[in-house]
């Protein structure tokens, strides 16, 4: 999006201390949906989230003077949002859903996640239930054009703990890196990987669901 | 190849990882967090287990399509009132050389 403004991130940054109604215009086009989604996952309702992204915008202008580039702008905004989100748990007495509580993280789901997915005893003991099949000549684009298929990814989304869809949100629809990821949630890096992975196990076995069911 | 002999030959390779040992590694090995060895070992299951492959397969497609999905659409309310707000700072907002708290 720089690109568009023709400008780099401290020029951006500066033009926003200089208050350019067209930069932050830009910039909140830009980013306001990607800060509403990750509000999304992490107050219970979406006009609450919606209150949380205004407030982001808020503490930007707030904080603006005193942005030094340590981090990305990106990540600083992500930072922002989440602080302002934490807030809005506690006040909401919702804080479980945010914190990293074994409900929220799903640190009882334990070894489990992989359990349904393979024999229990037996002969085929560690062999797949249900071996994977190839998806094509399925793809990314042609099962987004599905709406309900979209539902099915939305929902599967929608159901999972607190931070992992936090990380999930961040990571695998926004694109952040895991670095930055574990910077704007304060998490390690092993922790975040243990919570990407049981994100994908879940949505990836939802969208398995569909794709199966819709073939026969 | 046939599932039993591939089974029985995996088996039989000390330290090769099982099909549920891949699916619990796989973000691991898509994060490039595996060491060497275990990468090996886990690209040496691939080779021979055609559902192992079409698992890692469906992970990095499940992961292409998260990427893909439209971004959440702000209603235009959100965005008039946050306009407001941005020239009411305007007004308010003290010059960076004024403001002592900066950097």
């Amino acid at each position: 999006m720089h690109d568009t403004l023709h400008l780099d991130e401290p020029g951006l940054v500066r033009a926003l201390q200089s208050g350019d109604e067209k930069v932050f215009t830009a910039v909140m086009d830009w980013y306001s949906g990607s800060l509403l989604r990750l509000a999304m996952s992490s107050v219970p309702s979406r006009a609450v989230a919606e209150e949380v992204v205004q407030e982001t915008w808020m503490g930007v202008l707030e904080g603006i003077h005193r942005f030094e580039g340590r981090s990305s702008f990106k990540t600083w905004l992500f930072r922002i949002l989440t602080n302002r989100a934490k807030t809005r748990g506690i006040r909401e007495s919702r804080y479980e859903a945010f914190g990293l509580s074994a409900s929220s993280t799903g640190a009882d789901e334990g070894s489990s996640l992989e359990d349904s997915l393979f024999v229990a005893e037996g002969s085929g003991k560690g062999h797949w239930v249900d071996p994977p099949q190839a998806w094509e000549p399925d793809t990314p684009e042609r099962v987004l054009l599905s709406k309900e298929c979209r539902s099915v990814i939305e929902n599967a989304i929608e159901r999972l703990p607190g931070t992992q869809r936090q990380v999930m949100t961040l990571r695998d629809i926004e694109g952040v890196s895991s670095e930055e990821v574990c910077n704007i949630l304060e998490i390690s890096e092993t922790n975040q990987r243990v919570l990407l992975h049981r994100a994908r196990t879940k949505v990836r076995r939802e969208l398995a669901l569909y794709i199966q069911e819709n073939k026969t | 190849m046939d599932t039993n002999f591939k089974h029985k030959l995996l088996g039989h390779m000390a330290g090769n990882f099982t099909c549920r040992e891949i699916a619990q590694l796989v973000t691991d090995y898509l994060e490039g967090s595996l060491t060497f060895s275990e990468r090996v070992r886990f690209q040496l299951h691939l080779g021979l287990c055609f559902a192992c492959r079409n698992y890692l397969r469906q992970m990095k497609f499940t992961i292409t399509t998260l990427r893909q999905l439209p971004v959440e659409p702000v209603p235009p309310h959100v965005k008039e009132e946050l306009l407001q707000r941005f020239r009411a700072w305007k007004r308010q907002s003290p010059e960076p050389a004024e403001n002592p708290e900066a950097d």
